[in-house]
């Protein structure tokens, strides 16, 4: 993805005469798109130059306001961009060339659509008169990535370059966030044009619905103050939208339990006592069933999503539903509300409790000291819980809890996709909004270290663990190397069983113990020792990769934890580095499963707490 | 299944149809017809799409996908009982000095145009509802149709009001 440079390319920007009025400049497309950042703020940027975009990265390289990472792979730059976003609440920038850089940046331009984080991706284009002609690494990104875009543009004038920027940063960061694409021919970077800021938006199909309707709010309102057995159902855009302290004061005054979904963790206090846990395939039991149970649900930026319901037919079968999302499409997409309001999470959040008060005030109040008792039984009964091995290795669980009660205060966690991110979603307690990232919507795996990496850069004060997997780990580590050699110390604990292990935990319970291909320390049939993924004795412990060695490679702090007595010394460790990026691989049980499961396209109501226990529900609520 | 014609007002710009058809398939709608045509303000263009469905949810959801997408300005469903909606037809039909009054007589029946003549075949250009152009068509076809092209469906509501109206007011805010 290089291109030789043929001689130097330094177009003087030529100043017009002092007579003119306009604050124009003449320059290039490229130092034009360079000021355009400038000028809407964006001060860092993840990428890797080619051969399209080559013309870009020179003014860059003159930019004291913006600082670009040079990353080892453009999916790290995307989830970088992502991490970023997500701690900063700014909008993330990646940068790539066009063909191979583009279509890198596929997978985290999905992931970022899929949780609505803003950010926007700039990449090369061959020159407007080759597109169309299969040029040299050109791929046409804009077609590739229209599904999983928010809008992207292809730019082939120059004097585009500072309105497309104005208003893809104006698109990812307003409405629903999500990603932005700005492909741009090499020859409008080349080209002389003109710099006026701010540009002239032009964007008439663009129209965000903010403000939410006050007749839904009064009936939103009234419901919540008649109902018995109400749940706030909290999704990310509570989140998104800064409303955490909005939602508190509605949780408070109503008294109504909350939940918070895995995109939402933060959003209201773990330790909260109206906080009954995460939903979903492996949530709570007592926020599954409190939403089973319900008499009325109040989904607040949360999308009904197959892991959140079960099957669908049978989730909350006797709840009327209040529905308050920023997009309508979510509305009724997959359960049909009551009550549907279209707006702005903080703005609905805020309405609300003035309704919810006024019918307080006029002496209609919902009585839940009923729901509470069955709440906290369920609480009380079905709690989270792990077993520690017998055989004296290290609990997964049990390093993940550690790994969140050592932390410093107002560390922020990444995870990457599997058995560890459910176990870093059920063992961390977030009590503050902006300190827990994952890949919830795509499930990427690989999502953790790149992301770690964006969210320091954004927050260097910060600690930030990458909780991950060593599946995970192994593809997209080499992004270490770009934290070594930047000075953005991320930590990263590897949960390493050996497996895949959220996969193999399903062939644990849905294959008859077949453990196709997911052992990731055994090799090909024939191979001595090996049984074929089925993991063998032989194989154990050949630790192939060498998580430590790796890591000293990459310019990180290697560490290892086998047992339960090294643990609390080896986090320690690691939390006393800052100078460096530190790796700890934790060798954990591989047998550990996440419990509680809902199993894949069956209800919540069948539940299992743990393996073989499924919570006993005859208490006369369903009616 | 029913039939539901959209309108849907969009900006003048390159890539537009493919995302909408690509939302349209990703959604799992088949299209039975789509005319793209400008409108009376050169920046907004109309296209007309008719769909089958068998539930209204889903025709639901994609009109909101569909009001997602940055370049699209306005979409209205036009209820049949309140539009009137045309397709037109270019049929060449096999017709000799034997056959060929026959044929210009029902083109005249279908109130249609001969556009052209040959000694073996006339060309006829008729434009209608789809009801009646499948009528015609039914009447010619025992004469031979040796080619057959149809346009989308083009459908617009009865009365004063316009939809273009407040979506051009709207771009010339914002312009």
């Amino acid at each position: 993805m290089t291109e030789q440079a043929t001689g130097s390319h330094h177009p003087q920007p030529r100043t017009r005469s002092a007579a003119s009025t306009a604050p124009a400049e003449r320059m290039t497309g490229a130092q034009s798109l360079i000021r355009s950042l400038e000028a809407v703020g964006a001060d860092t940027v993840f990428g890797i130059p080619g051969g399209a975009i080559l013309p870009a990265y020179d003014p860059l390289m003159d930019s004291s306001k913006v600082r670009h990472v040079l990353v080892r792979h453009e999916q790290g730059a995307g989830h970088a961009a992502t991490g970023y976003a997500q701690a900063t609440g700014r909008v993330g920038v990646c940068m790539a060339t066009s063909g191979p850089g583009a279509t890198n940046l596929v997978t985290p331009i999905a992931d970022a659509h899929m949780d609505s984080v803003p950010i926007v991706a700039i990449t090369g284009q061959v020159a407007s008169k080759s597109i169309g002609t299969d040029a040299f690494q050109e791929a046409d990104i804009c077609g590739i990535t229209m599904p999983i875009t928010k809008h992207n543009f292809l730019v082939t004038d120059a004097d585009e370059i500072p309105r497309t920027i104005a208003e893809a940063f104006h698109i990812a960061s307003t409405g629903r966030p999500g990603p932005v694409l700005v492909d741009i021919a090499k020859d409008a970077l080349q080209n002389e044009t003109t710099f006026t800021w701010p540009p002239q938006q032009d964007l008439p199909g663009y129209r965000p619905v903010t403000k939410p309707h006050a007749k839904q709010i009064r009936e939103a309102a009234r419901l919540i103050n008649e109902s018995r057995r109400p749940v706030l159902y909290v999704g990310g855009g509570v989140l998104k939208a800064g409303a955490t302290a909005e939602l508190r004061i509605l949780a408070e005054l109503t008294g109504a339990p909350v939940t918070t979904t895995l995109m939402a963790l933060g959003a209201f206090p773990d330790s909260h006592p109206q906080h009954v846990g995460m939903p979903g395939m492996h949530g709570d039991v007592s926020a599954v069933t409190a939403l089973q149970k319900a008499d009325l649900i109040v989904a607040l930026g949360a999308r009904f999503d197959d892991r959140v319901t079960g099957r669908l037919d049978t989730f909350a079968p006797h709840a009327k539903i209040v529905h308050a999302d920023i997009d309508p499409a979510e509305i009724s997409k997959n359960r049909v509300a009551d009550v549907p309001i279209v707006g702005d999470a903080r703005e609905v959040l805020a309405d609300l409790i003035v309704a919810v008060q006024a019918d307080h005030d006029a002496g209609h109040k919902g009585d839940y000291s009923e729901w509470w008792e069955h709440l906290n039984f369920w609480r009380n009964t079905y709690p989270l819980g792990y077993e520690v091995p017998a055989d004296g290795s290290l609990s997964p669980q049990q390093v993940i809890e550690r790994i969140g009660q050592l932390a410093p205060e107002g560390t922020l966690f990444a995870a990457g996709v599997g058995q560890h991110q459910m176990w870093a979603a059920q063992f961390i307690k977030y009590e503050k909004p902006g300190t827990w990232f994952n890949s919830g919507g795509a499930g990427t795996m690989g999502y953790a270290v790149p992301a770690a990496m964006g969210a320091k850069a954004g927050r260097p004060e910060a600690t930030v663990w990458a909780v991950d997997g060593d599946g995970c780990f192994q593809m997209t580590n080499q992004e270490l190397v770009t934290c070594a050699l930047n000075n953005i110390p991320i930590k990263v604990a590897i949960i390493n069983n050996g497996a895949l292990g959220m996969v193999r935990q399903w062939q644990n319970l849905f294959y008859g113990e077949r453990f196709s291909n997911t052992v990731l320390h055994d090799g090909a049939e024939g191979v001595p020792g090996s049984t074929r993924g089925v993991g063998s004795i032989q194989n154990r412990g050949t630790r192939v990769p060498d998580f430590v060695k790796l890591s000293e490679a990459m310019g990180c702090v290697g560490l290892r934890c086998e047992s339960p007595e090294d643990l609390d010394k080896v986090i320690a460790e690691a939390n006393a580095i800052n100078d460096r990026p530190v790796v700890v691989d934790f060798i954990v049980h591989e047998d550990a499963m996440v419990w509680p499961m809902v199993a894949a396209g069956t209800s919540n109501d069948e539940i299992m707490a743990a393996r073989d226990v499924r919570p006993d529900f005859s208490d006369g609520l369903d009616d | 299944m029913s039939k539901h014609t959209l309108s849907v007002l969009v900006e003048n710009k390159p890539g537009v149809l493919a995302r909408i058809t690509a939302l349209f398939s990703r959604r799992g709608f088949n299209i039975d017809s789509l005319a793209v045509g400008t409108t009376e303000h050169p920046d907004i263009s109309r296209i007309t799409i008719v769909v089958n469905v068998v539930d209204e949810l889903p025709l639901e959801q994609v009109t909101k996908q569909l009001n997602k997408l940055v370049n699209v300005l306005k979409i209205v469903e036009l209820d049949a009982a309140a539009a009137v909606a045309r397709e037109l037809v270019l049929v060449k039909v096999r017709a000799d000095n034997e056959s060929r009054s026959q044929v210009v007589e029902i083109v005249q029946l279908f109130r249609a145009k001969t556009v052209d003549v040959s000694p073996e075949a006339v060309t006829i250009e008729a434009t209608g509802s789809a009801d009646k152009l499948e009528a015609m068509l039914k009447m010619l076809e025992p004469f031979g149709i040796k080619e057959l092209v149809q346009s989308g469906t083009i459908a617009i509501g009865r009365g004063a009001r316009s939809i273009t109206d407040r979506s051009l007011r709207a771009l010339e805010r914002s312009a």
